[in-house]
């Protein structure tokens, strides 16, 4: 089945210019992104999960961080554009018209002094050109749709008076208002508790079903993952250590910090075992820029090449791409 | 066991003991990266030198008159000498010896004031914030009575019963700027109150005591030295309005604020007389701007090098 | 695993926080955070407590250590009631009870260095000589994996893993019995969450340390624990073995709980039947009459938003309190 790619990343590059130095926050990451999919971007802090996505977005503050390199195609409503060389009252136009997103703070990212219906409508009218009428409309429509109750009333009611999961559902209503062809949800369940992640995951995956959303989900969790995402791409130091199909990262991962990652999660269906898997050492430090693999400190796997090049992302499966110079399955380093 | 990596740095100083010689030498290495910071600790040591070394520095006695050699310009100016680089005043006395004399009593009313108001602010500040409920209702009454006080009237009636001098005007500024320092560290010790690393020293079994002096106190440094140095500055401005109303110190004693006040009647034909001790104050008070914004950036340990 | 004897036995414990409001700041109502729990934690063994946010499950651990003087109830730790105790004696008490912070990056002071952090304890039970206290903090720093060195170092230097390995091993410097680890990795990454899980592990083996693991993250929770609490606003819902609750949960907020809990196999997630909870925690201010659960409960009946539940032991170890549960 040949679906349309919707976004196409190619050798993004972004750094931080801090009066530490110069940190590599992004550098060289590539992934596409096809219709109705639901892409996750797994990482840990300093992966650089979260700078990729606002580096497309052009939500990076600017200084002290800077673009430096790459394409992001956006096949949109007027073409196919490069994102990063939009202007910014395009890349305005975009955010909330085309591309939404929900963010891991509703708290902060929704504005206190407005309620909650006002906000909606602005974006409906902002985007879509409605009329302060139908937009109103429109946004009691989008909160019964993502499961607000007494839709009409909660319409006037202001972010405080919601919960954290409403909020969340709130923050959702606003990304999907405008019909996007993608949502970008950064960390969006990482603050709920688990029972609430629950709902809002269901949400999510009931919203794709009906609407055809494409998603990108950036998170840290692994179990979140595997329920939710088609698609996989594990960030590690600033670049992509894999990407593959969802079975085929779980069964057959073919990184090592991905095994790595695997290993180190508990599993509620697990036998209680005595111990943890870990990686050892610490996340890289960013600020020095390298000309080895990133994960070679912590890699059991690690021999003389991966010292000497950064590996590339190259072929292992059917959309399966690793940038390791070790074969796993042949437990020895890969020819070529 | 879990191995870790030894944290990759190239910084010996990290690993060795922080006595306080060392810590200076790493802080000068901040200090030469803020030239702004460099101006400012010039600016404040320029007065503190004038103020220690005045009879050395200074030509004349600054309470010499004559009157035959009043209201000379200064030396480049048409009339005027090097023998009078800031020119004399109505009095005939040096301008300039005057100035450094000045330093003196500015110096030492913004150091002793501070000490005072901060003191008296920051005991008030850490009782009211560190045991709360009604020990901390009459002390903020405490505070709020003495900002409730008409200030005018107040130095009015201090110079009235006990008269006028240097001892009266730090009492003053003591008491009328505790407020503010109290409120301050109140905020301050509320704050850091919540913090876990006290709720571990109590659950270690820390009295009151070890948790004010070596948890709670440490950590306000910061905020409070700032202010001190913004207070300082401050005083120095509000010693010259005092004197400006004939009510700092005695009319004898060379003080900023009162050869200001001595130079108002003469604005138009020896204007020197009033901007010099200005031009003081404003370059004092810059300097030690300057300094408590270097200050608050050292202090702050959230803007040391970090890590993750 | 041997019947070890009793080293914490909580009884009827309630923390209540008032609320005042008013102009006169008279007191309105209170927050039931924790609304009458009971439990026992033998020596050597972890006792989880798990439960999302509000259920008092922090508070708990607080009330035990008495950081917050309980509401009423009896903290019985070696046999002494520590809320009947008055403050010196209890200061006797505190080297063997300590905790371990959620927060890696408040619960250190910045401005003291590791070595001063970690050494702290030691100077207040005043027991060793400086030379001597030396000595020990950089054992304690090997034991958690350390340089020794780094104690002259200040916490804004270290990542959070490392940070939380200073807050251990200054909670065992005392050599403690009993520590409460309130969300202790919650706030770390996932690499070095297992690194610190490990060795919290190691070290209660090394030292037979009891713990009380506080945390929402129930596939964590029941790795480490040997028996579990679920706590819900206020109350414990269910209690048993590690095994027995997830192999037979019985109380509905479990079940719904594990349901939620995702699984890291998506074969596994996809085949998976979630329960969905409709609805919000109701306020601890206003909990419902009845059980606290009614109001969200799939399985309510009328009985169960008149009468508060039995919290009574329906198989062997395994204690519950829902109205639609029956013994045996």
């Amino acid at each position: 089945m040949n679906t349309q790619l919707i976004l196409e990343v190619k050798d993004l590059v972004t750094k931080f210019y801090t009066l530490e130095g110069v940190v590599h926050a992004v550098s060289g990451v590539s992934f596409d992104l096809e219709e109705g999919e639901t892409l996750a971007i797994v990482g840990e802090s300093g992966s650089g999960k979260s700078v990729t996505v606002m580096s497309i977005l052009g939500l990076i503050q600017s200084p002290p961080g800077k673009v430096e390199g790459g394409q992001a195609y956006f096949a949109g409503k007027y073409g196919r554009r490069d994102l990063l060389k939009l202007t910014p009252a395009e890349l305005r136009n975009v955010r909330g018209g085309q591309i939404g997103f929900v963010f891991q703070d509703p708290i902060s990212s929704l504005n206190p002094i407005l309620t909650v219906g006002e906000q909606i409508s602005e974006t409906l009218v902002k985007h879509l050109g409605m009329s302060g009428e139908e937009a109103q409309k429109k946004t009691i429509e989008l909160l019964e749709q993502v499961g607000i109750p007494d839709p009409k009333m909660r319409y006037r009611n202001y972010p405080h008076q919601f919960s954290g999961g409403m909020r969340q559902r709130v923050m959702i209503a606003i990304a999907i208002a405008c019909n996007p062809a993608i949502i970008i949800a950064d960390e969006a369940t990482t603050a709920l508790d688990v029972t609430i992640q629950a709902q809002i995951v269901d949400l999510f995956q009931r919203l794709r079903n009906v609407i055809g959303l494409a998603v990108i989900w950036i998170t840290h969790d692994l179990g979140v993952v595997a329920g939710l995402a088609d698609r996989v791409l594990v960030m590690y130091g600033g670049r992509v250590a894999e990407i593959a199909l969802v079975d085929d990262l779980y069964k057959r991962p073919q990184h090592p910090y991905t095994i790595g990652l695997l290993s180190a999660i508990t599993r509620l269906d697990a036998r209680r075992s005595n111990r943890l898997v870990s990686i050892e050492g610490t996340p890289p430090d960013m600020l020095i820029p390298i000309t080895h693999c990133p994960f070679a400190p912590r890699c059991p796997y690690v021999f003389e090449r991966c010292w000497q090049e950064i590996p590339s992302l190259i072929v292992v499966g059917k959309q399966h791409l690793t940038s390791c110079f070790y074969d796993l399955d042949k437990r020895r380093p890969r020819d070529g | 066991m879990a191995k870790n990596r030894a944290v990759q740095t190239n910084d010996s100083f990290l690993d060795i003991e922080r006595t306080f010689l060392n810590r200076m030498f790493y802080a000068s290495r901040f200090l030469w990266r803020d030239k702004s910071a460099i101006i400012g600790l010039l600016l404040f040591l320029t007065v503190v030198v004038a103020a220690i070394f005045s009879s050395q520095l200074s030509p004349y006695d600054p309470l010499e008159q004559n009157l035959w050699n009043n209201k000379i310009p200064p030396a480049w100016s048409v009339g005027g000498s090097w023998n009078h680089p800031l020119g004399t005043d109505s009095l005939g006395r040096d301008m300039l010896s005057r100035i450094i004399y000045g330093a003196r009593v500015s110096l030492t009313i913004g150091f002793f004031g501070v000490l005072l108001a901060g003191g008296i602010g920051l005991l008030m500040g850490t009782i009211a914030g560190y045991y709360g409920g009604p020990v901390d209702a009459v002390i903020m009454g405490a505070v709020n009575l003495i900002l409730s006080l008409p200030y005018l009237l107040f130095v009015v009636f201090i110079a009235a019963i006990l008269g006028r001098s240097l001892l009266n005007v730090v009492l003053i500024f003591g008491i009328t700027n505790a407020p503010i320092f109290a409120r301050v560290t109140r905020g301050e010790v509320l704050r850091i109150r919540e913090s876990g690393y006290i709720e571990s020293a109590i659950s270690s079994g820390a009295r009151g005591g070890r948790i004010i002096f070596d948890h709670i106190l440490p950590n306000m440094i910061g905020p409070f030295v700032t202010l001190a140095t913004f207070e300082m500055s401050a005083m120095i401005f509000y010693e010259a309005s005092l004197g400006f109303l004939g009510l700092s110190v005695p009319p004898t004693v060379p003080s900023w604020g009162n050869i200001l006040a001595s130079g108002r009647t003469y604005l138009t034909s020896a204007p020197w007389i009033a901007t010099f001790p200005g031009l003081a104050i404003m370059f004092t008070s810059l300097g030690m701007n300057l300094l408590g914004d270097w200050l608050r950036d050292v202090l702050d340990p959230r803007l040391r090098r970090a890590r993750k | 695993m041997v019947k070890n004897k009793v080293l914490l036995r909580i009884e009827n414990l309630k923390k209540y926080f008032p609320i005042s409001g008013g102009l006169l700041s008279r007191r309105v109502g209170a927050v039931r955070a924790v609304d009458g729990i009971s439990f026992d934690i033998k020596k050597g063994e972890t006792l989880g407590l798990v439960g999302e946010s509000g259920c008092g499950k922090s508070t708990t651990g607080r009330a035990i250590l008495q950081l917050y003087k309980p509401s009423s109830g009896n903290v019985f730790f070696e046999n002494t009631d520590l809320t009947k105790i008055s403050t010196e004696e209890l200061r006797q008490f505190r080297p063997k009870m300590q905790m371990i912070f959620q927060d890696p990056y408040t619960s250190l002071n910045p401005r003291h260095s590791v070595g001063k952090i970690i050494a702290e304890p030691l100077v207040i039970q005043g027991l060793m000589s400086k030379q001597q206290r030396k000595d020990q903090v950089a054992q304690l720093l090997e034991l958690v994996g350390m340089n020794p060195a780094f104690m002259h170092r200040y916490p804004h230097e270290f990542s959070s893993g490392q940070r939380q390995r200073i807050g251990i091993a200054r909670a065992i410097s005392l050599n403690p019995s009993f520590i409460v680890c309130d969300e202790p990795i919650s706030s770390l990454d996932v690499s070095i969450q297992a690194q610190v899980i490990n060795l919290l592990q190691d070290l209660q083996e090394q030292f037979s340390l009891t713990y009380l693991f506080i945390a929402h993250d129930l596939s964590m929770v029941k790795h480490i624990s040997h028996r579990i609490a679920v706590m819900y606003l206020g109350k414990i819902v269910e209690f048993a073995g590690g095994n027995a609750l997830f192999n037979n949960p019985l109380h509905p907020y479990t079940q719904s709980l594990i349901s939620a809990v995702p699984v890291p196999d998506p074969q596994v997630e996809r085949k998976r039947h979630r329960i969905i909870l409709e609805g919000e925690v109701p306020s601890p201010t206003n909990p419902p009459k009845g059980c606290v659960f009614s109001t969200r409960c799939p399985l309510a009946i009328d009985t169960c938003f008149l009468a508060p539940p039995e919290y009574r032991e329906v198989q062997p170890e395994h204690f519950v309190a829902c109205h639609r549960v029956r013994a045996g």
